[in-house]
């Protein structure tokens, strides 16, 4: 936040000019994904740390390789091609940080509080049970995707300055380096990668909030044991794998859905044609997911209302 | 006009009756202390008051009922449960943000001003403070709350002596100030003795006694007998009798001090002698 909003939101500032019985305005749910981001610093800390390692490799990629990789992008066109595929490896890993990140986070959010006892401290506050879960929700499905997008933009930049220094001190042109790599494509095939996941992973953050919820301890546990004793009971009784292939679906299945890479439409993943989000938003898995994220968020709220403190 | 009115608030966990039918009417401008053996049900009770339990029975505070209106009556009550439920990893500056933040009645001035006073550094999280500081925190956050009712569910629990010395201290001087009300439970009852205007006793459930402070010192009365006037003393039907140091400490209620002070010393008793004598003699009550 910067300084300004602050005096803004400066109680003493508003004393001042309001007479004293006006209540003040408050922005509780702003307060309330900021106090996450204070508790919860992997939210962004995890994106950057696993960018920064990114750049540590290309850096160390390059000192034990002098001469390889600038001349790698320098002429040969196949393995400039291949640098931008190192690129795309990072994002890849970033993406799957940002989820693990996301499903720990949602794990811990309603039992943590719970456990240290915080939350006779939160409900002591005018926060409404609503607004905190909310904003909790808020976090792995608007947050954890932006601050992502921020740290690969980030990242990528920084990979491409140092290589082009590489390149500059060699003396090789950086023009195709820059022509192969086509940064703006790829954030925006990045940033549609991060929204379509965020929205199709949504029933998955909230099972895991709900769980957080309602399970004493070792939320976790409760999340995974019941869906894996359904796998193995299916397996034992009928021989099939339905709900595996659910669930598999459901981790994975945003890849085939949001971007055209089945025949006959197969196109190159690396182009913007490969992205199809009129046929994301017609899949119906993605609307009954998100209605069953609905319900396990409301009922996550109505849980976090009724639960007495113990 | 009342600000908690209760009417056979009832609670149970399963075959655990908490709250056993109680009748309770607290008038704005009050500091009312609950006191009570521990299980007694005084948590049971402000968590009733704060909305933050299901319960029986009628119960209005600020014109509102606790558990259905929870979030509107949230704005008006102020609530220290006790020193261990600020977050661990919460900051000094994080917390008055936080709470300016989401607060319509909280003044940041205040707060700050309060905690000018201590010596708890802002850039400083909660688990790196002493207990003393994080109650300190956690007093300058609430006090700098325009609330109407604060309730203190033993605020000092653990604190060394100055810590609740100055805990009260700085409670009735900078808060109250006479139009909001105060609801504390705590052990330490000796401590409140001169803060408070109304006391209540609750044990099982029940409320033992209730009365208010003035009521409270003209009502009871300690006399140190002399041990040849004990026999004397007894006629006058003492409601608990103790021996110190080998003299007999009679405690009466509703007696004629002049006839007394014939047999020995006669003081006003204090909060914890009264307690004792009235949870005596609910045992004895109980297992007759």
């Amino acid at each position: 936040m910067s300084p300004e909003s602050a005096a803004v939101l400066d109680p003493a500032a508003d004393a001042r000019t309001a007479a004293p019985a006006a209540p003040r305005r408050t922005r509780p749910f702003y307060w309330s994904v900021r106090r996450e981001l204070w508790e919860n610093r992997s939210i962004y800390l995890a994106p950057l740390g696993v960018g920064a390692f990114a750049v540590v490799g290309l850096v160390i990629h390059a000192l034990t390789m002098p001469g390889h990789m600038p001349g790698m992008l320098g002429n040969d066109p196949a393995a400039a091609g291949s640098a931008s595929v190192s690129y795309r490896v990072a994002a890849l890993l970033m993406l799957a940080t940002s989820f693990v990140v996301g499903a720990f986070y949602c794990l811990e959010a309603l039992s943590g509080e719970r456990r240290d006892r915080s939350v006779l401290f939160w409900k002591s506050l005018p926060v409404s049970d609503r607004t905190t879960v909310l904003a909790k929700a808020f976090v792995p499905l608007v947050v954890l995707p932006v601050v992502t997008f921020a740290a690969l933009v980030a990242m990528q930049l920084t990979m491409l300055l140092l290589s082009a220094l590489a390149l500059l001190v060699q003396g090789v042109e950086i023009a195709p380096l820059w022509r192969e790599l086509r940064l703006f494509r790829m954030w925006t095939m990045l940033l549609y990668a991060l929204a379509a996941t965020a929205l199709w992973h949504a029933p998955i953050y909230a099972f895991l909030l709900l769980m957080s919820g309602w399970a004493r301890r070792t939320a976790a546990l409760w999340a995974v044991l019941p869906l894996l004793a359904l796998v193995a009971l299916e397996k034992l009784t009928m021989d099939t794998t339905r709900v595996l292939a659910a669930v598999s679906y459901r981790l994975f299945g945003w890849y085939g859905e949001a971007f055209a890479l089945r025949r006959p439409e197969r196109v190159p993943f690396s182009s913007l044609a490969s992205l199809a989000p009129g046929r994301f938003l017609g899949t119906p898995e993605l609307w009954i997911g998100l209605a069953l994220a609905a319900v396990f968020i409301a009922a996550a709220v109505r849980l976090r209302r009724l639960r007495e403190p113990s | 006009m009342a600000c908690i009115e209760a009417r056979g608030l009832r609670k149970s966990y399963g075959t655990t009756v908490a709250l056993d039918g109680i009748d309770l009417s607290v008038e704005e401008g009050r500091i009312l202390g609950l006191v009570g053996p521990n299980g007694a049900g005084k948590t049971t009770a402000l968590n009733a008051i704060l909305g933050l339990i299901r319960y029986e029975g009628a119960l209005n505070v600020l014109g509102h009922e606790p558990w259905r209106e929870r979030d509107r009556l949230v704005r008006d009550v102020s609530f220290i449960a006790d020193v261990a439920v600020l977050p661990r990893w919460l900051r000094v500056s994080q917390a008055v943000d936080y709470v300016a933040g989401v607060h319509p009645r909280f003044d940041r001035a205040k707060a700050e001003a309060f905690l000018a006073r201590t010596d708890i550094d802002r850039t400083r999280k909660v688990r790196e403070l002493s207990k003393g500081m994080v109650a300190q925190l956690h007093l300058a956050l609430v006090m700098a709350i325009d609330a109407r009712l604060l309730v203190l569910d033993e605020p000092t629990l653990g604190l060394d002596i100055l810590y609740r010395k100055q805990f009260y201290d700085t409670l009735l001087n900078d808060y109250f100030d006479g139009s909001r009300t105060i609801v504390v439970t705590t052990h330490q009852v000796e401590e409140i003795q001169d803060v408070l205007t109304d006391l209540i006793f609750i044990d099982r459930g029940r409320i033992v006694l209730e009365c208010g402070m003035d009521e409270f010192e003209s009502r009871y009365v300690e006399v140190m007998v002399r041990p040849e006037h004990v026999t004397a003393a007894r006629g006058y039907g003492p409601l608990h009798e103790r021996q110190v140091l080998g003299r007999s400490i009679l405690l009466f209620d509703r007696a004629d001090r002049r006839p007394l002070a014939a047999l020995g010393d006669v003081r006003t008793p204090s909060i914890a002698d009264v307690f004792v004598a009235v949870m005596d003699g609910q045992d004895a009550g109980a297992a007759r």
